[in-house]
C-alpha cells in the first residue's frame, strides 16, 4: 500500500463542487506536483491532505491509518504556505523552533536540530533576525526550515515559489528538489507554472476543473499528453485538426489540404482529431522535401533558440531551433517543415479535459 | 531672481497657511483656555470676595495634601485601571470572534458593538441606573438565583459596570484593526507544527494583536479617569470621581481656583499614567513587533 492515498475524494461547497473523486497514491520519499491553472482544486486538495478544509466524500490514508477526520495538529505534516506565514513576532530561531517546542523537546535537542536544519537552508547566520529584515528569498528558507525541522511525515507546498521573482525561482527551484532528495520527504508541492512542475517532480498531477486529467512523470506527460489542454498548458504545442481515414498501428488523418501518416494512439477510423506536436520537434528542410512548406511569417530570438511563426496549408505552425550558430532563416522566406511521424500524438477532438473546461463552472480552489 | 525668491518663500509658508485654520481653531478652543485654567489655578480664593489676582500654589498644596483629594485620585485612576483590564478582557476576544465571523454576521455584530456610540452618554447611564437599582432588572435576577438582592447603584460597581460599557467600542476597534493585519496562515502553521488553538491564540495571535490592545487600554483608560456623566450619575451625590469633584469646586463651592487646580492635576496625572504605560510596552515589544 502507498504512503499517502487518496481515494475518491471530493470537497463541494453547497452544490459546487471544487474537487471530484480525487485518486491518489503517492509512494514514500517521492516528490509529486499538483498542476492546474487557477480554479481547479488543486489548493484545496492541499488543505484536505493537510486538515484545513473538511472533506465531503472520500478517504485520505497516510502510513495506512485513515486521517481523513485527524485534527491538523495531530497529523504532523510540514506546509509551507504561499504566504509564508512566518511568525513575524519571532525570529528565525524562534520560528523554527515553534514546531520542537511544541513537540516538548529538550532544550540542547532543539539546539541541534535547529543548528542542523537552519545549516541545510544556508541560513545559519541570520538566526536571530526577524522575517521582516530579510529577502523574500530568505523568508521562503525559514518557511521550509520551519516546517521540516520537525521531520514531518509529508511535506505540503502552496506555490511556494509563485512569491520571488524569476530568477530566484528558478535556483530556488533547484535547491528544493537538492533538499528533498537529502531529507528524503514524501512531498507534495502545489504549483500553476508547468516549468516548476516538470523541472522537480518525480511525477506530476493535472488537474483541471476540479478533476485529475492525467498523472504521469514528467517526460512522459510531456511526450504523451492526453488531452489538447494538457498539451497547451504543459509546454507549447502545435494542434492541427483532422479525420482519421483509415485506423490500425498506423493511422491516415486527412488535413483537409493533405493527408498524414501516424502512430494511431487509439484512434478509429472516422474521428474527429487533433494533432499535436511540439515545436522543437519540427525543422526546417529544403523546399519540398519536408511534409509540407510554408512561409516564415516572424521570428523570436529567444538567446538559447529561435522560434518562427510559419504559415503552412493546415494552418500557423510554431516552430523552434536550437540557436546552434547556424544562420537563422529571414521572415518572408519559403522553406519546407518536416517532422519524423512518430513524435506526432493523436488527441480525440472532445477530450473529457476540453469538455469539462468547457461545461463546468470554474470553481475556485 | 526676484520671482524665485518669491517662490522658495510661498513654498515655505504654504504648510503654515493650509494647517493655519485648523491651528486657529485649535488653539483658540483648546490651547487658550488651558492657558487661562493654568492661569486660575494659582490665583488666590477668598470665600466672602471670590478670585483675586495673584500668585499662590495653596490649591496645589490642597489638592496633594488633603486625603480627601487624594482619595479621590486614587478612586479615579483604580476605577479606569479596572475599566481597562474588563475592557481588554471583553473587548479583546470579542475583537478575535468578530474577526472569525462570517460575512453576514460579521458586519451585525460589529453594529452592535458599536452601537453605543450612537446613544447619548447621559441616555445610556439612565438605563444602567434603570437595571442596577435596587429594584432593577439585574437585581430581580439576583434574586431569582438566590444572589440578591446586592447594592450596586451608586458603588464604583456600576460606575465599573456603565464605563465598560461605554469604553468596549474603544478597545474593539483597535484590537479588531490589528487583527486585519493577520497572516490566516499563520494560525494554520502553528496548527500545523503541532500546536493545540489555545497555544496558537497564546503565542501566535496574542502577540501580534498586542499593538491593539496596548493603544485601547490608553484610550479606555484616559476616557474613563476624565470621564464626567456616568460616574456623576451613576455614583451618586456621595461616591466622588475628579471630574464630578472639578464640576462641584465650580458650580458649588464656587472655588474656581481650585477646580481649576483639580482638573490640571488630574491631567498631568493622566499623561504621566500614559506615558509610563506606552514607555513600558513599548520597550518590551518594539524589537519583535516592529
Amino acid at each position: 500500500m502507498s504512503f499517502l492515498t487518496l481515494t475518491d475524494v471530493s470537497k463541494s461547497y453547497g452544490s459546487a463542487p471544487v474537487v471530484a473523486d480525487m485518486n491518489l497514491s503517492v509512494e514514500k520519499g517521492e516528490f509529486v506536483s499538483l498542476l492546474g491553472p487557477s480554479g481547479c482544486g488543486k489548493t484545496t486538495t492541499l488543505q484536505m491532505i493537510a486538515g484545513f478544509v473538511e472533506v465531503t466524500r472520500g478517504r485520505i490514508t497516510l502510513d495506512g491509518l485513515d486521517i481523513t477526520r485527524a485534527r491538523p495538529n495531530s497529523r504532523g505534516l510540514g506546509i509551507v504556505f504561499q504566504s509564508y506565514a512566518l511568525f513575524p513576532h519571532m525570529t528565525v530561531s524562534g520560528n523554527v523552533s515553534f514546531g520542537l517546542e511544541m513537540r516538548r523537546m529538550t532544550k540542547t535537542e532543539r539546539r541541534e536540530r535547529l543548528d542542523a536544519v537552519l545549516a541545510l537552508v544556508h541560513l545559519d547566520h541570520l538566526a536571530a533576525r526577524y522575517p521582516r529584515e530579510l529577502s523574500g528569498g530568505q523568508r521562503q528558507r525559514v518557511a521550509l526550515a520551519r516546517a521540516l525541522v520537525i521531520q514531518p511525515r509529508v511535506l505540503l507546498l502552496d506555490e511556494p515559489l509563485s512569491n520571488l521573482d524569476a530568477k530566484l525561482r528558478e535556483e530556488m527551484q533547484f535547491e528544493l528538489r537538492q533538499i528533498q532528495r537529502k531529507v528524503g520527504t514524501t512531498s507534495i508541492m502545489v504549483t500553476h507554472d508547468q516549468t516548476e512542475a516538470m523541472s522537480i517532480s518525480d511525477r506530476v498531477v493535472v488537474m483541471e476543473a476540479g478533476r485529475v486529467t492525467q498523472i504521469d512523470d514528467p517526460q512522459r506527460l510531456y511526450e504523451y499528453p492526453q488531452t489538447r489542454f494538457i498539451s497547451t498548458f504543459v509546454g507549447k504545442a502545435n494542434l492541427i485538426r483532422g479525420r482519421v481515414r483509415s485506423a490500425g498501428p498506423r493511422a491516415r488523418v486527412d488535413l483537409g489540404s493533405m493527408t498524414v501518416e501516424v502512430d494511431a494512439g487509439g484512434a478509429a477510423a472516422g474521428d474527429e482529431v487533433f494533432l499535436s506536436i511540439r515545436p522543437e520537434k519540427l525543422s526546417f528542410v529544403p523546399l519540398g522535401q519536408g511534409q509540407l512548406d510554408g512561409v516564415v511569417r516572424e521570428r523570436f530570438f529567444l538567446g538559447s533558440q529561435w522560434l518562427y511563426h510559419v504559415t503552412t496549408a493546415v494552418g500557423e505552425l510554431i516552430v523552434a531551433c536550437p540557436n546552434d550558430g547556424r544562420a537563422p532563416l529571414e521572415e518572408d522566406c519559403h522553406s519546407g517543415v518536416d517532422w519524423p511521424s512518430h513524435l506526432v500524438r493523436v488527441l480525440a477532438a472532445g477530450t473529457a479535459g476540453f469538455d469539462a473546461q468547457q461545461s463546468t463552472p470554474a470553481a475556485e480552489s | 531672481m526676484s520671482t524665485g525668491a518669491g517662490r522658495t518663500l510661498s513654498a515655505k509658508a504654504t504648510p503654515y497657511l493650509l494647517s493655519g485654520p485648523a491651528l486657529l481653531v485649535f488653539s483658540g478652543l483648546l490651547l487658550v483656555p488651558l492657558l487661562l485654567t493654568a492661569v486660575l489655578s494659582v490665583n488666590a480664593f477668598d470665600d466672602a470676595t471670590g478670585v483675586k489676582s495673584g500668585f499662590t500654589l495653596t490649591h496645589y498644596a490642597a489638592v496633594l495634601t488633603d486625603e480627601y483629594y487624594l482619595g479621590i485620585f486614587w478612586r479615579t485612576f483604580s476605577v479606569s485601571a479596572i475599566t481597562t483590564l474588563m475592557c481588554i478582557a471583553i473587548g479583546a476576544p470579542e475583537a478575535y470572534v468578530l474577526s472569525r465571523m462570517g460575512s453576514p454576521w460579521r458586519s451585525v455584530f460589529l453594529l452592535i458593538v458599536l452601537a453605543p456610540l450612537l446613544v447619548s452618554v447621559v441616555v445610556r447611564a439612565f438605563g444602567w441606573s434603570m437595571l442596577l437599582s435596587p429594584e432593577g432588572l439585574v437585581n430581580q435576577c439576583l434574586q431569582w438565583v438566590g444572589l440578591g438582592p446586592v447594592r450596586i447603584l451608586y458603588t464604583e460597581r456600576a460606575v465599573i459596570i456603565a464605563l465598560t460599557h461605554v469604553m468596549l467600542p474603544f478597545m474593539v476597534i483597535p484590537v479588531w484593526t490589528s487583527l486585519q493585519k493577520l497572516d490566516p496562515d499563520g494560525e494554520n502553521a502553528a496548527l500545523s507544527l503541532g500546536a493545540s488553538p489555545f497555544t496558537v491564540l497564546r503565542r501566535v495571535v496574542l502577540p501580534q494583536v498586542l499593538p491593539g490592545i496596548l493603544s485601547g487600554s490608553l484610550i479606555v483608560f484616559g476616557l474613563s479617569a476624565s470621564a464626567f456623566a456616568t460616574p456623576g450619575l451613576l455614583g451618586g451625590r456621595r461616591l466622588k470621581m475628579v471630574a464630578t469633584v472639578v464640576y462641584d469646586e465650580y458650580l458649588h463651592e464656587l472655588n474656581w481656583p481650585l477646580g481649576a487646580a483639580i482638573a490640571l492635576t488630574l491631567l498631568l496625572a493622566n499623561l504621566v499614567v500614559m506615558l509610563t504605560y506606552n514607555r513600558v510596552i513599548e520597550r518590551a515589544y518594539r524589537k519583535s513587533l516592529g
